[in-house]
């Protein structure tokens, strides 16, 4: 935990990288050479214009039914929740857990190879949570037609994780929000009942092993990537009543605790 | 017979199932897929094989609850075992129903054609190695086939065509090879 986390690799690594666009998830060796740097910045603004060229840069290939270019940016992003099951997911994620286990040497390893899972999930997921949010307070608030919201401060991107991305995710929100009272840096996101571990059972040679590593990558994931460098843990604090509850453990850099008490004097 | 099993699958969809937001679901499959090829170097073969082999894991479990919530008997002929695939099994559990097409005349083999496909939303392949090699969604080949073993029927289960790569369809190949004798496992009289 004292070492900056090998996730942060992730970024440059063979996943998808939003600063470059929908080139990065290529090989390395065929993409980047071949991006101008005038396509490179225009990637780094989010303006919509920008978005739209994205667009048409990333979908040479391949003409929809209307002869225009398609590609996955074409589509709404407001279309009809689609639902699975939950043992889908409980399969999916039991699959992903055998995964990590497979070639780790400690247990450590392994929450840390989940924690990488899901920060790839963070990444993706932060982006398309706050691009609907964002629309629908767009739609909200008539007439005004640029209220899209950036989160700056530490309690108001933790509120949006709890509000926000929970229900995304989880279909409802956190349950609770605390500050640690030792460390200033520390925050705490609290589930009681967290949805991945319902049909989780660890064995007891694997005792202390806690699955939940990868929603805390998730978390990480997107906190980093709109600029709170932090780590997430997640650590198993049961209640009566609640066997998984889990607490994420959000320990923040401390150039964000400084840049919260400059905030906070204006 | 097709309306009565369509019937059942959305009963069972409505009432015994606890449901949640695909998106989660397809991200971390995303993260898989993404973390496999990193892993394997971008060898796109043995990314294939890893992930019909992670299906064949989920199948032979998932068999379980699909028995338990559907309490079907057995089928009298592949054409029954395709509507029920399609019709319950893709229902309940992706909440998708793929379209039955394409027999050969034995009426061994069938092609499920998925008009939608929850793990490839928000998926586009590289124009590289990736879009000619990789079969995205093969986990799914890999549940169908540990499913099907499981009720003794042994089929080769693979990818014909996927829309990710630029196909017309995303179209998956059943096959039936033999029906297994049901044998008592060892060591169980």
């Amino acid at each position: 935990m004292s070492t900056p986390s090998n996730s942060k690799l992730m970024l440059t690594g063979a996943g998808y990288n939003p600063v470059i666009g929908p080139g990065s998830t290529a090989d390395s060796t065929n993409s980047l050479p071949k991006q101008t740097a005038s396509q490179r910045s225009v990637s780094q603004l989010s303006s919509p214009s920008s978005l739209l060229r994205l667009a048409s840069t990333s979908s040479e290939r391949k003409l929809n039914s209307f002869g225009a270019h398609a590609s996955i940016y074409d589509r709404n992003l407001h279309r009809g929740m689609h639902e699975i099951s939950l043992s889908s997911m409980s399969f999916l994620f039991m699959e992903v857990i055998r995964m990590s286990l497979n070639g780790s040497e400690s247990l450590l390893q392994m929450e840390r190879k989940l924690n990488n899972l899901g920060y790839r999930v963070g990444l993706r997921l932060l982006e398309l949570v706050s691009l609907r949010e964002n629309f629908n307070n767009n739609l909200a608030s008539s007439g005004k037609s640029n209220t899209a919201q950036r989160h700056v401060r530490v309690l108001e991107i933790l509120q949006f994780v709890k509000e926000s991305i929970w229900p995304c995710m989880f279909g409802k929100e956190a349950d609770n929000l605390e500050k640690s009272v030792q460390n200033e840096n520390q925050y705490m996101i609290i589930d009681s009942d967290p949805i991945l571990s319902r049909y989780i059972c660890v064995p007891k040679e694997y005792e202390g092993l806690d699955c939940e590593s990868f929603v805390a990558g998730i978390v990480e994931g997107l906190l980093d990537i709109s600029y709170f460098r932090c780590e997430v843990t997640a650590h198993s604090a049961p209640l009566e009543g609640y066997p998984n509850r889990t607490v994420y453990l959000v320990d923040f850099d401390s150039s964000i605790i400084s840049r919260e008490e400059r905030l906070s004097k204006k | 017979m097709s309306k009565q099993l369509k019937q059942l699958g959305d009963d069972i969809w409505k009432n015994q199932v606890e449901k949640i937001n695909s998106e989660l679901f397809t991200l971390t499959y995303g993260s898989v897929v993404a973390q496999l090829c990193k892993d394997l170097d971008n060898n796109y073969d043995q990314v294939n094989n890893e992930l019909y082999k992670m299906g064949y894991n989920i199948g032979v479990r998932l068999i379980d609850e699909f028995l338990q919530k559907t309490q079907l008997s057995r089928c009298t002929n592949m054409h029954e075992t395709a509507e029920v695939v399609s019709k319950i099994g893709f229902k309940i559990f992706l909440n998708i129903t793929p379209t039955v097409s394409h027999w050969t005349a034995d009426n061994k083999s069938f092609g499920l054609i998925l008009v939608e496909n929850p793990l490839a939303d928000f998926v586009e392949l590289p124009n590289t190695e990736a879009r000619k090699k990789l079969w995205y969604s093969n986990v799914l080949c890999g549940v169908l086939k540990g499913c099907l073993e499981m009720v003794q029927l042994d089929c080769d289960v693979s990818f014909l065509q996927d829309s990710l790569k630029g196909d017309e369809n995303t179209e998956i190949r059943v096959k039936l090879n033999k029906i297994l004798k049901d044998e008592i496992p060892a060591g169980e009289e």
